[in-house]
């Protein structure tokens, strides 16, 4: 019995001391298995500002049309004007600054690649991931050249993608500056306070609250 | 047994019972044959066994105790959310069934066996985990509270949806258990030049975010857990990305990859959604803690007050840049406050709950909550964020909310200005 425990401890020996002679060296807890570079290429599908990610294809606008009447019409309408509530794709030009600004992907996305990164994992909504690169640059295409951003003969590609400048790349703030309110040394006002307490807006007024 | 509410009111009108009401059961109608002297009717016979329930579930008449949504707030079910019942609940733990739901494309179903997650990009390994890997690392268990940036988002303009669940439920406060992902990194090591993390879910959005790698290695967990038990299937089943503190649309569910590079990768999210539109037509990026905010949960427009006398006033506080240090509570509108009496433990970027007992003989109130946190940051009132920030925004607000106690005891959500 002594000589069984002895042959595994010896064992035991070996694998710990491979272990840490191994290319694992640098593993603290040996877990995990390696990714092979087709494992990789399958699940990495993002696509970067500058064009980093992006795949091997193409398209234009006037290819687009079709494809988009197919795939994306029924929700986002023939022009990308939307159908009922789903989004507006075009337009909303000048409308940021107003009481009722319009996000669109030609007023408010700052980037063609985000556009095509979204396209190709999350839609058609329910059918993610079935598009192809082509048909999504053709899709990309069409969205652009009705935002006036491209012509419709413009090629689209993995070449170019990262330099289309989008109207509103130039619209967003980074850092984030918050706190950005006056009162941030944890002692505000207890008593007599000088508040509005008068009501100006009821939410039953409104009713919108869904009945349970 | 199934159960539903018509259900009961059938057996209820089958037993020639009394009525029944949505919010105050049959509290304010006991049937006498119940009460004492009486034998309650449940006590001669048996009850359901131990094999009859292998999983539990709460007493019927808790029934209305559930997530609700907003029907007219998005085109479809599956890209929307639900709100907790903030107003029906004790302590800070959300239980699994009650934490509201945001999805972009419906719940994913993943067999745990085929679930895996990879790491590529600016690392030393390009790697591949599967569940029982992540298992195998040494694990933390730690409450965190997650909120959707949009919580209140409908309240931005004015008083708008008259429920606390509605205007403050996209939060709930779990304890996960996962590992830190600053230990599962250390498989697959970093490149000096990652400075940036892409989260990418396999749910059919593919919901991606970039996150700081400070951040990531500061608090961020892969979890599989939470309060006790697997993830629910709607909370990121089989493992979800846990970003303490921050917006919840970063939280990734069905988490299947973590790719690293030098730059932020501007996805949809963080570009076209989760960014903060100012006056002049500029929008704030990357604006990713949630400040410190509280609310009052009962009395509510939910939990109208019943008795004249003593009340027990209940809320919430949380912050996402520490421990809750102190909650006020005003009950006339914010000119006279008075320091509540916060409950053990108050823990870090987790709920914590805050009572106040007062008595009403019947008066007109005008009830406030104000959360201060460790750091000094006291919640604002929506005037001063809007004086900031515009009318445009969605999301962040952390303001202020009021309820109006009216003389009949009813609850409703209302504006001051």
């Amino acid at each position: 019995m002594y000589a069984w425990v002895k042959i595994v401890s010896a064992l035991m020996l070996t694998s710990l001391i491979s272990t840490f002679s191994s290319e694992a060296s640098d593993r603290a807890f040996n877990l995990g298995s390696i990714a092979t570079s087709q494992q990789v290429k399958g699940w990495d599908i993002d696509v970067r500002p500058d064009g980093v990610g992006a795949p091997i294809g193409s398209g234009t606008a006037f290819d687009g049309e079709e494809v988009f009447a197919e795939q994306c019409a029924s929700c986002h309408g023939d022009f990308g004007e939307g159908v009922d509530r789903w989004p507006e794709l075009v337009g909303g030009d000048g409308t940021l600054n107003t009481h009722d600004p319009l996000k669109t992907t030609g007023s408010y996305w700052p980037y063609a690649s985000t556009i095509f990164d979204y396209i190709y994992r999350a839609m058609p909504f329910g059918a993610s991931q079935s598009l192809s690169y082509d048909e999504t640059y053709q899709i990309v295409a069409y969205l652009l050249y009705m935002n006036d951003i491209i012509d419709d003969d413009f090629v689209l590609s993995d070449q170019n993608i990262g330099l289309i400048k989008m109207p509103n790349q130039d619209g967003f703030l980074l850092p984030d500056p918050r706190p950005d309110v006056s009162n941030i040394n944890g002692n505000p006002c207890m008593e007599n306070c000088n508040v509005p307490v008068k009501i100006i807006g009821k939410a039953k007024d409104i009713d919108v609250t869904p009945e349970d | 047994m199934k159960f539903s509410r018509r259900n009961l009111i059938k057996s209820f009108a089958a037993l020639g019972s009394v009525g029944f009401s949505t919010r105050v059961l049959a509290q304010d109608k006991p049937n006498p044959n119940n009460l004492p002297p009486n034998l309650p009717e449940w006590t001669p016979d048996l009850g359901a066994g131990v094999d009859e329930n292998p999983y539990g579930s709460p007493s019927e008449f808790e029934s209305n105790v559930i997530r609700r949504n907003v029907p007219w707030l998005t085109a479809s079910p599956q890209s929307s959310v639900n709100f907790t019942p903030l107003q029906d609940l004790e302590g800070i733990v959300t239980p699994n069934g009650l934490c509201f739901e945001r999805h972009h494309g419906g719940v994913a179903e993943i067999n745990p066996t085929d679930y895996r997650l990879m790491i590529n990009g600016l690392v030393d390994r390009e790697m591949i985990f599967s569940l029982d890997d992540l298992k195998r690392f040494p694990q933390v268990n730690k409450f965190y509270f997650l909120e959707c940036a949009a919580n209140g988002g409908m309240e931005w303009k004015g008083a708008q949806l008259n429920g606390c669940q509605y205007t403050f439920g996209m939060v709930h406060n779990v304890q996960y258990t996962g590992v830190k992902l600053s230990d599962l990194l250390r498989e697959s090591g970093l490149k000096p030049k990652a400075k940036w993390v892409l989260a990418e879910g396999s749910d059919t959005s593919g919901m991606t975010r970039s996150i700081p790698i400070e951040k990531i290695l500061d608090d961020c967990l892969i979890a599989w857990a939470m309060n006790g038990e697997a993830l629910r299937p709607e909370q990121g089943y089989p493992a979800r990305l846990v970003v303490p503190g921050w917006e919840g649309n970063m939280w990734v569910k069905w988490i299947r990859r973590l790719e690293f590079g030098d730059k932020p990768y501007m996805t949809r999210e963080e570009t076209s959604k989760y960014t903060d539109l100012l006056r002049d037509g500029k929008a704030r990026m990357f604006t990713w803690v949630m400040e410190a905010k509280s609310v009052v949960t009962s009395p509510s427009p939910e939990k109208p007050i019943l008795y004249k006398g003593i009340q027990q006033l209940k809320g919430l506080a949380w912050s996402g840049k520490g421990k809750i240090k102190r909650v006020d509570v005003s009950l006339d509108g914010g000119k006279n406050w008075r320091t509540a009496q916060l409950h053990a433990p108050i823990m870090s970027k987790s709920l914590a709950r805050f009572t106040l007992p007062f008595e009403w003989s019947g008066e007109e109130l005008l009830i406030q909550s104000r959360a201060i946190d460790e750091t000094g940051y006291v919640q604002p009132y929506i005037q001063e964020l809007q004086n900031i920030r515009g009318k445009n925004s969605i999301y962040h607000n952390n303001s202020i909310a009021t309820w109006l106690v009216s003389k009949s005891g009813k609850v409703d959500n209302v504006r001051l200005g």
